[in-house]
């Protein structure tokens, strides 16, 4: 039987399912955050499948003690992620660049690459590709789709869109957006209704990696970027990244108001009007309530 | 002359051509921890050139590295910084020197060591572990006991069930058992 | 009296905008040698040109002054049209009252007027007393004498024999080949230097058109452009006679050659710097540091690479760039072009011929502006393991059997010392030795540094100010063996830019000798700086060789009896001038 299919749809169909691979700390430190991805998916109507047994990246760790072994811990997830054939959303963006870096090698066939498929014990036949979170929803999904599910704009709400380092660079592995000037977040929380103010900090580095060896390193980078979102107008941060997210709430040291922190997507959330979204910020060790409450969001 | 052999193994370990620079100093113009650093990101990999392995191996730099790769991407000549930091905290790692920061390695051992033998991190255990080892009982404990009433900080760790494919992971790249300089 | 046609130009309103045109016309009518007066909007239009032709054969004038731009611009044409109406060239003159008149005084409306109707009243007179005169022409002699015989001379020589010309290649030295010659290889496509010269050389040795002297030197050059008298001594005619000569332990017998060449390529090369100019580095005294072509001999082919002291390989070597070059206050203040990369290629060759060796570069700048040069260096630093350090080196000195060298490394900060092995300085290209007396005997002038002056550094670079005489290659200045070639290409045209005719046309406006008045004081002949006077060995007077002359009135105002004269500038001519702008 012939059925009539048109070429978007059938573009939709492609894009309903995902591997997902959440990381640890989307079942720990940022738990909302992965409340809120898998609320606005399902909302999309977009299947989320945890890859099964999935391994820990060790991202920060590895790569500070041994650079094989960083390539070699996502190659175990990428040899599982393979046997669908799906493509994998990372949401974790520290996360996301080891994956990415190990996908690099692999397609490039390199001795690195032999390294890996020696250590996992597989093949890799590239029939997949690694996503993050951002990537998706914004090129994937695409801000007309979102436009369209927005129930409540987030009117008044100032914000400022803050990357982080991970997702941007190094330029030739996560092959996503111009790392001086990235929009796509910006563009994303636009299309939500809220106000996004212009600043040059979009991606500085928070510290992460060093908040908990150093923390008086993360210290200064955390007070340095909130001291300039507040300085640009903005009364809350939107992150995409966990390790920043809790950075930013644990190591502001600064005197007078902390600055609340946003996961994008507990935006999305509510910009939708899932009745679920304030819970997500429940969790937030700054609780952005008074701010909400004083927009009527 | 010159230690050539530590030079090669850094070239190696971090597959950057650090003979290309020509310290313009980009790099440490923007890195964000430059000011705490006792070299720099482009004194650093002249301290390479020069082969002045106990110097690198003992310095600060390596270790409060955070990682942003902003040197890398703005490298006029392709050269990531990060990268040659990177190859310097192995070899000292692998070679068991008294480094400049010794609680950074106690909590990546910690955290590898935990990831080994259950698939998966568990918080509660890495924090708990580092702060014995360290004797650095009481920071972040306010900040972590919220985590922990949010639910954010579970008891139980998660065991992933064919653990023994990490752990064989693991064991490839032990570089007690093996020399640090892989082919790249 | 003449009967002279007057053509004011409007240029738009380049002319007309300040000048009023009107009121010049008016003026300049009232000249009594003026029969013919009009003002046009673009005289050197095609209209404006038939307008001139028109009048002259309605007027029949026998002159013209065109008042418009400078003679600069368009002289050329208005003399053409005139030829071709049948008036003489020279009795056509520009009055410029653009450049000199209306651009410059904008704001003056009414002085301008005035001091453009001066002007043109002044060129008025001065045609009025012009000679009507014919160019002069020369033959040329078609054959060229090049002077050396390296890879510039080489080049020169083949792209004018074959073209079909006579070529004379002399040489200093006993073989072709120059510096070249000598090189181990050539950077970016190593090939060994004596294959590529090898088949260039044979070709030169074979080809009809080219006749060589080996240990050859000018002993003196007579004459002027297509038309120069050479006077070589050689010490054997040419190389198939070598073996007659050559017998062991005779000294080869001086032969004297004279050649009649229309043009002269220098093409001399360089020589070494003395190491004695640098006492900091050794001065020379010092047996294991050298410069960087000794060091090219060592790696040429066959060469080991060895300490001159004892013979040892090397296994520290440092080379050391910048030695006496971009130094004005105590070495040469130009910079060498070609250290930085051959520096690269020696420290390349030296890692493959000596695996465990260190080398060092010591250097300021890295000047590496050829197609894929910097590529090239970038590559030795990275597969070479060759240590570049920036700094200048302070001093080198003897320590046991050890060279010691302080220098800086500004990268990181430090004074550096390194024991070395061997040391090569990148010492600058000296001018060829002889070549400021080479230069004072053609006639072709040196620069402070002893290189030969090219016409124009930018837009003349193979000519001198000397007509005839051109260069080619390092004599004009430090450059590598692509551009050396490009430049012997380049006045290998112009010689057969010369050549293209039998015959030369010059200028007539030379100058010219009134014979009853001549006395043969000689003073004319002292004071002309262009050679161009001579007394008559036979009629005792002065004679002006017109191909030399480039009247510039020397002559004119030395003479004490007044014989000597410009054509059309004339003492006469230009005191009438005078009373019209007076």
């Amino acid at each position: 039987m012939a059925i009539n299919v048109s070429e978007s749809e059938i573009q939709l169909s492609k894009l309903m399912e995902y591997s997902y691979y959440p990381g640890c700390s989307l079942h720990s430190t940022a738990r909302e955050f992965d409340d809120s991805i898998q609320s606005i998916f399902k909302t999309l109507d977009i299947k989320l499948y945890e890859l099964d047994d999935w391994n820990c990246c060790s991202a920060a760790s590895a790569t500070t003690l041994n650079h094989a072994l960083s390539l070699a811990l996502p190659g175990r997830n990428l040899a599982i992620a393979q046997k669908s054939g799906r493509d994998m959303l990372i949401p974790c963006t520290g996360c996301y660049n080891r994956h990415k870096s190990t996908e690099f090698e692999l397609k490039r066939n390199s001795l690195n690459s032999t390294m890996i498929e020696a250590a996992v014990g597989f093949k890799y036949q590239g029939n997949f590709e690694v996503r993050s979170l951002l990537d998706v929803v914004g090129n994937e999904i695409g801000m007309d789709r979102i436009h369209q599910h927005v129930q409540k704009p987030l009117t008044g709400l100032k914000v400022v869109g803050y990357y982080g380092c991970l997702l941007l660079r190094p330029t030739k592995i996560t092959q996503f957006e111009n790392p001086e000037k990235p929009i796509l977040l910006m563009e994303l929380l636009q299309t939500l209704g809220a106000e996004v103010m212009p600043w040059s900090y979009a991606m500085e580095c928070c510290g992460g990696d060093q908040t908990l060896v150093r923390p008086e390193i993360a210290v200064r980078l955390v007070n340095r970027l909130v001291e300039h979102a507040r300085e640009a107008g903005a009364q809350a941060m939107v992150t995409v990244c966990p390790l920043c997210q809790m950075s930013l709430e644990m190591r502001q040291t600064a005197p007078g108001t902390k600055m609340p922190l946003f996961y994008f997507t507990e935006l999305i959330g509510l910009a939708f009007g899932l009745k679920e979204a304030p819970a997500w910020w429940k969790k937030h060790l700054i609780s952005p309530e008074n701010l909400m409450n004083s927009l009527g969001l | 002359m010159l230690d050539i052999n530590f030079i090669d193994q850094v070239n190696t370990l971090s597959d950057q051509a650090i003979q290309l620079c020509y310290h313009c100093h980009k790099c440490t113009a923007g890195c964000p921890v430059t000011d705490q650093m006792e070299y720099g990101p482009d004194r650093i990999l002249r301290m390479v050139q020069f082969g002045e392995k106990e110097k690198l191996l003992k310095c600060r730099d390596i270790w409060i590295c955070v990682a942003c790769e902003t040197c890398g991407a703005r490298c006029p000549n392709e050269i990531d910084a990060a990268r040659v930091l990177g190859a310097l905290r192995e070899i000292a790692y692998s070679e068991n020197v008294a480094v400049a920061e010794p609680g950074a390695v106690k909590f990546h051992k910690l955290f590898l060591l935990l990831v080994k033998n259950m698939g998966r991190m568990h918080e509660v255990s890495l924090l708990a572990l580092h702060k014995l080892w360290t004797m650095n009982l009481f920071s972040d404990l306010p900040a972590g006991a919220r985590l922990f009433m949010m639910g954010k900080v579970p008891l139980k760790p998660h065991l992933i069930r064919r653990q023994g494919e990490v752990k064989r992971i693991y064991d490839a790249f032990d570089p007690k058992k093996k020399q640090v300089s892989h082919g790249n | 009296m003449s009967r002279i046609g007057v053509f004011v130009c409007h240029c738009g309103i380049n002319i007309a905008g300040t000048i009023d045109v009107a009121t010049v016309v008016e003026q300049v009518k009232k000249h009594p040698d003026v029969v013919f007066v009009v003002d046009y909007k673009y005289m050197c239009s095609d209209p404006g040109q038939e307008l001139i032709k028109k009048t002259i054969a309605e007027y029949q004038l026998d002159g013209v002054v065109v008042a418009a731009c400078s003679p600069a611009m368009h002289e050329t044409t208005f003399r053409r049209a005139v030829a071709s109406a049948g008036v003489n060239s020279f009795r056509c003159e520009s009055a410029n009252i653009r450049e000199q008149v209306s651009w410059v005084h904008q704001e003056q409306k009414k002085e301008a007027t005035d001091k453009a109707t001066a002007i043109v009243r002044s060129i008025v007179e001065k045609v009025s007393g012009n000679e009507a005169l014919a160019p002069i022409t020369a033959p040329v002699t078609q054959r060229v004498l090049i002077i050396g015989g390296g890879i510039a001379g080489i080049r020169c020589a083949l792209d004018i024999a074959k073209a079909g010309f006579p070529v004379v290649l002399i040489e200093r030295n006993s073989q072709l080949g120059g510096k070249m010659a000598q090189l181990s290889g050539t950077y970016l496509n190593f090939s060994a230097a004596p294959d590529l010269l090898q088949k260039l050389i044979q070709q030169v040795n074979t080809h009809p058109n080219i006749q060589v002297l080996t240990n050859a030197e000018v002993e003196n050059v007579d004459g002027y452009v297509g038309n120069f008298v050479v006077k070589v001594t050689a010490k054997n005619e040419d190389q198939a006679n070598v073996k007659e000569q050559e017998e062991p332990g005779k000294e080869l017998v001086p032969i004297d050659f004279s050649f009649d060449v229309g043009a002269i390529v220098v093409a001399t090369g360089w020589d070494r710097y003395s190491q004695a100019l640098l006492p900091e580095y050794g001065g020379g005294e010092i047996p294991d540091v050298i410069d960087g072509l000794a060091f090219e001999q060592m790696l040429a082919a066959g060469g080991k690479i060895c300490r001159p002291s004892d013979g040892k390989v090397p296994n520290e070597i440092v080379f050391v760039q910048c030695a006496g070059s971009r130094d004005p206050e105590r070495g040469v203040p130009f910079c060498s072009k070609v250290c930085c990369m051959y520096v690269a290629k020696q420290a390349m060759l030296y890692k493959e011929r000596v695996p465990t060796g260190q080398p060092y570069v010591f250097y300021i700048d890295i000047r590496s502006a050829g197609k894929g040069y910097d590529e090239y260096v970038q590559r030795v630093m990275t597969d070479y393991q060759v240590l570049y350090l920036r700094g200048k080196v302070g001093k080198i000195f003897r320590d046991g059997d050890k060279v010691v060298v302080w220098g800086v490394d500004t990268l990181s900060g430090r004074a550096l010392e390194i024991a070395a092995d061997l040391v090569v300085l990148a010492t600058p290209m000296a001018p060829s030795s002889g070549s400021v007396e080479l230069g004072q005997r053609l006639h072709a002038s040196t620069d402070g540094n002893g290189f030969f002056t090219e016409a124009h550094v930018k837009l003349r670079p193979v000519e001198t100010l000397t007509a005839g005489i051109f260069l080619a290659g390092t004599a004009q200045g430090p450059k590598d063996i692509p551009e050396t070639v490009s430049q012997a290409s380049g006045a290998a045209a112009k010689v057969l830019q010369l050549f293209s005719n039998e015959k030369m046309t010059i200028s007539p406006l030379v100058a010219t000798v009134t014979a009853e008045l001549c006395s043969a004081c000689g003073t004319c002949v002292e004071i002309c700086p262009y050679g161009a006077r001579s007394i008559h060995p036979l009629w005792n007077i002065a004679t002006v060789n017109a191909s030399l002359c480039q009247s510039c009135g020397a002559c004119v105002v030395a003479c004490p009896n007044k014989a000597s004269q410009v054509h059309n500038w004339r003492p006469d001519q230009i005191l009438a001038m005078l009373d019209e702008v007076i």
